[in-house]
C-alpha cells in the first residue's frame, strides 16, 4: 500500500515563530485520517504546505506521489480543499463560486452538485456577502465534494455547521470513503475525528505527538464515569481489577459512595454491571475532550497561552 | 490582559450608576472613531486645505485689476461646460469668487463624498465586519454607533472648514470670505452625513449604502448644474433643492449668507431623526431593502481565472470608462476657450512646460500627462487586487485547483493593462472627437489619440512596479505602490515648476513620455519604458512565484 501523503521532518518558520517543528505525517490510500490539535498547533500551516501555498524550510513532503510545491497543476487535478475560514467573493453567488471552482478543476458533476446542494440545504442564488459562516463553508464543501478527486483536504470543515448539517457532512464523507477517496480531516474536536477517522494524528506545537488507529489510541479516549452507589467503598475494591477500568477512586460521604474512574469502551459493559450490582443512584459519563488529553498526556511541555491562541 | 481590564470595567460601571439609555457609550465610540481615522481624516484635511490654498494661490496674482477680473468672469460665465461643471462666477469684482469658482460646488461635492464614506465606514461597514456586535454586547446603547458616527463626521467637517479657511487666508484672501467658504463646504458635508445616515439604514449592504448616498450626491450635483446652465438664469432657484447648490448660495467672498449653514444643519438633523427611526425597525447587519438574489449557476463567461478577473474588475472598469469619456468630451469644449481663458503669464507657463509652439497643443499635452497619471491609478489599484485577494485568503480556494499562481496573477495583470489601454483609447476617442468638432478640424482626432496612446508605456511601468512590490514586499505593497505614484506626480507637477535637476525628474516614468500633441515622438523613450515595464513585471512575477502566500 502506498501513502497518499508522506511528510518527513517538515519544518516551517515564520520569522521567529516555528509553526512546524520536525513534523511527520503519513496518510494511506483510502483512509479517513483525523488531524487533531488545538488552535494554533500547525494544522492549517501543514495543509497549506500540502497545497503548495507555503514552501517548506526543510524536510520532505510528497502528495499523491508528487512534490506539492512544483507539481501544482497535476496534483491539484486530483485533490480538493476546504479552508477553515472560507472567504468568498462578496458579489458572486454561491452557485457561481461552485461552478467557477468546478470549471477550474476541469468540470464538475452536475448531478452530484445538485444532490449536495439539496442535502446541505444551500440556496445557490444568494450572493456570498449575505451568507453566514456556515453557509460559506457549505459553498466550499459542495465545491470540493462535487469534484471527482482522489484526495480531500478538509480544514475544520464543520466549525460553522449546525448539528444537523454535521450529520449530513458525516454521511457524505463516509460515502466518499467507500468510493475510494482519501480524506485528511483537521479538527480540534476529538469526538468528530473519532466518529469518522480510520486513523488519527495528534499535532501539538508543530509536531505530531501521537499517530495511530482509534484502537491504538484507545488509551486516549477513555470515558470518565462518575457514579453514586449504595455500597460502601470496601465492597467496590474489585472495580480496579476489571479489564479496561483505570484510575478508580472512591469516596464515602452521606451514606453513598462516589465512584470516579476512567474506562475503555471495551470495559464499559463490565463496569456498568458491577456498578448496577452495587446499587446505582446517580451516573454520569463524559468522553474526554482534546484539552483533557493534552493535560493528561502531554503535560511534560506546558501548553502556553500563546500556543493555544 | 483580563483581570485589570475587568476590574477597571466594573469600577466604571458601578461609578457611573445604571443610566443605560439608547445613547450610552456614544462618547467612547466617538473616541474609537477618532482613533480609527487618525491617519485617514488628517490626510483628507490636508488634501482639501491644500486644494483650496492651491486654487487661491494660483489665481490671486493673475487678475490684479477690475477689467481683467470682468474679462475672465465673462469668459467663464459664457462657457456652458464650465458652468455645468463648476458653476458661474457670481461676483466678477471679487477675486475670491474668481479664484474659487472651480472649487466651490466641486469641492463641496468631494467633501460631501468624504462625509458619506466616513458615516458608512462607522455604521454599516462596522456592522458587516461584526465589530458592532462586539461593541453592542458591551455597555453601549442601540443608537450610540450612529450618533457617534454623525458626531465624528460633524467634527471632521468643522475642522475641515476651519483648515480650509486658514489655507485661503494664507493664500492672500480676506478672513470673512475665507471663513464663509469653509462654511460652504461644511454645509454640504453635514447634509450628506445625514443622507448617508439614512441610506446606511435602508441599503442591503455597506457598499450599497455608499452607492445610494453617492447617487443622491450626483443627483444634487446635476440639479445645480441644470440651475447654473439654465437660459438666462430662469432655473437658478433649483439650487435651493440641492445641498451642493447650498454651498454656492453661501455666496462666499461676496456678501456671505451665514444663515445657509442652518439649512445644512436642519436637513442633517431631520435626516438623523429619520435614520434613528429606521434603526429601530431593522436588524443589526440587515438593511430595510432586501438583498437581491443572483444567478444559481455561473454564466459562460465565469469559467477561468481571466473570466473571474473580468467579473471582479467589471464595475470598476465601467465606472472609469464613464469617467474618461466625460473628461475627454469636456476637454474638447475647454479647448475652444483656451486662448481666451488663459491670459498672458499662464499661457506662457503652459508653453514653457509643454515646450510646444501652439497654446492648444501645450494645453492638451499638459492635460494628457495628467490623465496618464490618473490611468496609472486605475492600473495600480487593479494590480493591487492580487494582494487584496491574497490577504482575504480567497486565493487559497483558487490555487487549490489546477490553476497555477502565474496564470492567476497574469489574469489580473491582463485586466489592469488591457483595461488601462482601453480607457486611454476611450478617453482619447472622446477627447479627439470633441476637440476636432470644437476646432472644426478632423486632424485633431488623430493627434489626440496619439497623445493618449503614448501614455501606455509609463502606465505599464507603474503596474510593473506594483507587481514587483506584491512579489517582494506583499505586506506593504499597497503603501509602496501608491507612494511611488504620488512621488511621480510630485516630480512631474511640482518638480518641473521648481526646476529640480533632470536626473531627479527622470525618475518618474511620465517624464519620458513624449509631450503630444505637438512634441516629438521618441521611439527610443517609448521602447525603453516598455522594456522597463516588462522587466518589472517579470521580476515581480518571479518573486511572487517563489514566496509563501499569506
Amino acid at each position: 500500500m502506498t501513502s497518499v501523503i508522506e511528510i518527513h521532518d517538515l519544518t516551517k518558520t515564520f520569522g521567529s515563530v516555528r509553526a512546524l517543528d520536525h513534523l511527520d505525517l503519513t496518510v494511506e490510500v483510502g483512509e479517513v485520517h483525523g488531524f487533531l490539535g488545538p488552535n494554533g498547533a500547525g494544522k492549517t500551516t501543514t495543509l497549506r504546505v500540502l497545497l503548495g501555498l507555503l514552501r517548506s524550510d526543510s524536510g520532505s513532503v510528497r502528495v499523491l506521489g508528487g512534490d506539492p510545491w512544483r507539481d501544482v497543476a497535476s496534483l491539484h487535478r486530483r485533490l480538493a480543499y476546504v479552508p477553515g475560514d472560507v472567504s468568498l467573493w462578496p458579489n458572486l453567488t454561491g452557485g457561481e463560486v461552485i461552478d467557477l471552482l468546478g470549471r477550474l478543476r476541469g468540470g464538475l458533476d452536475v448531478g452530484r452538485r445538485a444532490a449536495l446542494l439539496e442535502r446541505f440545504g444551500l440556496d445557490p442564488s444568494i450572493r456570498s456577502r449575505a451568507y453566514s459562516k456556515g453557509n460559506r463553508q457549505k459553498v466550499a464543501l459542495v465545491a470540493a465534494l462535487a469534484a471527482d478527486v482522489d484526495l480531500l483536504l478538509l480544514d475544520e470543515p464543520t466549525s460553522g455547521l449546525d448539528p444537523l448539517m454535521e450529520e449530513v457532512f458525516r454521511q457524505v464523507i463516509t460515502e466518499r470513503r467507500v468510493q475510494g477517496a482519501t480524506i485528511l480531516l483537521s479538527s480540534h474536536i476529538l469526538a468528530e475525528a473519532e466518529a469518522l477517522s480510520d486513523r488519527v494524528s495528534i499535532i501539538r506545537q508543530g509536531r505530531v505527538v501521537e499517530s495511530g488507529t482509534m484502537a491504538q489510541l484507545r488509551h486516549l479516549t477513555r470515558t470518565t464515569v462518575t457514579a453514586d452507589v449504595a455500597a460502601e467503598p470496601a465492597a467496590l475494591a474489585g472495580l480496579a481489577a476489571l479489564a479496561g477500568v483505570h484510575e478508580v477512586g472512591t469516596e464515602w460521604r452521606d451514606g453513598t459512595t462516589r465512584v470516579r474512574c476512567e474506562v475503555d469502551a471495551t470495559g464499559l459493559d463490565a463496569l456498568l454491571g458491577a456498578l448496577a450490582a452495587a446499587g446505582v443512584r446517580a451516573l454520569t459519563s463524559a468522553p474526554p475532550t482534546l484539552e483533557e488529553i493534552f493535560l493528561r498526556h502531554y503535560e511534560g511541555v506546558r501548553v502556553t497561552a500563546g500556543a493555544t491562541a | 490582559m483580563s483581570t485589570s481590564t475587568l476590574a477597571r470595567g466594573a469600577a466604571t460601571r458601578t461609578g457611573r450608576g445604571d443610566s443605560l439609555g439608547p445613547f450610552t457609550g456614544t462618547a467612547a465610540l466617538v473616541r474609537l472613531a477618532a482613533r480609527r481615522d487618525r491617519v485617514l481624516v488628517p490626510v483628507w484635511w490636508g488634501v482639501f486645505a491644500f486644494l483650496a490654498y492651491g486654487s487661491a494661490a494660483a489665481t490671486v496674482g493673475l487678475y490684479p485689476d477690475a477689467a481683467s477680473r470682468r474679462l475672465i468672469a465673462e469668459t467663464v460665465n459664457a462657457n456652458l461646460s464650465l458652468l455645468a461643471l463648476y458653476g458661474p462666477v457670481a461676483d466678477p469684482s471679487s477675486i475670491g469668487q474668481i479664484s474659487m469658482f472651480k472649487t466651490t460646488a466641486f469641492g463641496a461635492a468631494l467633501v460631501g463624498l468624504l462625509a458619506v464614506v466616513l458615516v458608512v465606514r462607522h455604521t454599516r461597514a462596522e456592522e458587516e465586519s461584526g465589530r458592532t456586535e462586539l461593541v453592542g454586547a458591551g455597555v453601549t446603547g442601540r443608537w450610540a454607533p450612529l450618533a457617534a458616527a454623525l458626531l465624528a463626521v460633524g467634527g471632521t467637517a468643522v475642522v475641515l472648514a476651519l483648515l480650509t479657511a486658514a489655507g485661503l487666508v494664507a493664500a492672500g484672501l480676506d478672513v470673512p470670505g475665507s471663513l464663509s467658504f469653509g462654511l460652504a463646504w461644511a454645509v454640504t458635508a453635514v447634509a450628506f452625513a445625514g443622507v448617508a445616515a439614512v441610506t446606511a439604514q435602508v441599503a442591503p449592504t455597506a457598499r450599497a449604502a455608499t452607492g445610494m448616498a453617492s447617487g443622491v450626491l450626483l443627483a444634487a450635483y446635476v440639479v445645480r448644474a441644470v440651475a447654473d446652465t439654465s437660459e438666462g438664469g430662469d432655473l437658478v432657484w433649483l439650487r435651493w433643492l440641492s445641498p451642493v447648490g447650498w454651498a454656492q448660495e453661501v455666496h462666499a467672498f461676496s456678501q456671505p449668507r451665514w444663515a445657509v449653514g442652518l439649512l445644512g444643519l436642519t436637513l442633517a438633523g431631520g435626516l438623523a431623526v429619520l435614520a434613528f427611526g429606521l434603526l429601530e425597525r431593522r436588524d443589526l447587519g440587515a438593511g430595510m431593502l432586501p438583498e437581491r438574489t443572483g444567478e444559481a449557476t455561473a454564466g459562460r463567461g465565469l469559467s477561468g481565472a481571466f473570466g473571474l478577473a473580468l467579473r471582479l474588475h467589471r464595475a470598476t472598469v465601467l465606472g472609469w470608462a464613464v469617467g474618461v469619456v466625460l473628461l475627454g468630451s469636456m476637454l474638447g469644449t475647454l479647448v475652444a476657450n483656451v486662448e481666451g481663458f488663459l491670459s498672458g503669464p499662464v499661457a506662457d507657463l503652459f508653453v514653457a512646460i509643454g515646450g510646444q509652439e501652439g497654446l492648444i497643443e501645450a494645453f492638451l499635452a499638459t492635460e494628457w500627462a495628467l490623465i496618464g497619471v490618473f490611468i496609472s491609478a486605475f492600473a495600480v489599484q487593479a494590480v493591487l487586487r492580487l494582494r487584496g485577494e491574497e490577504a482575504a485568503r480567497r486565493v487559497d480556494l483558487l490555487l487549490a485547483t489546477p490553476l497555477g499562481r502565474l496564470r492567476w496573477a497574469a489574469s489580473h495583470l491582463a485586466v489592469a493593462l488591457l483595461g488601462a489601454a482601453a480607457l486611454l483609447g476611450l478617453g482619447g476617442l472622446a477627447a479627439g472627437v470633441s476637440t476636432a468638432a470644437a476646432l472644426g478640424d478632423p486632424r485633431w482626432l488623430g493627434a489626440v489619440l496619439g497623445a493618449a496612446a503614448v501614455q501606455l508605456p509609463a502606465v505599464a511601468v507603474t503596474a510593473g512596479l506594483t507587481m514587483l512590490a506584491i512579489g517582494l514586499v506583499p505586506r506593504v505593497a499597497t503603501a509602496v505602490s501608491w507612494g511611488a505614484l504620488v512621488v511621480f506626480l510630485l516630480l512631474d507637477e511640482v518638480g518641473t515648476l521648481l526646476e529640480w535637476p533632470g536626473w531627479l525628474l527622470g525618475l518618474s516614468p511620465f517624464a519620458h513620455t513624449p509631450a503630444l500633441p505637438g512634441g516629438e515622438v521618441s521611439t527610443l523613450a517609448l521602447l525603453g519604458l516598455s522594456a522597463v515595464a516588462v522587466a518589472l513585471l517579470v521580476a515581480g512575477l518571479a518573486a511572487f512565484r517563489r514566496r509563501d502566500l499569506d
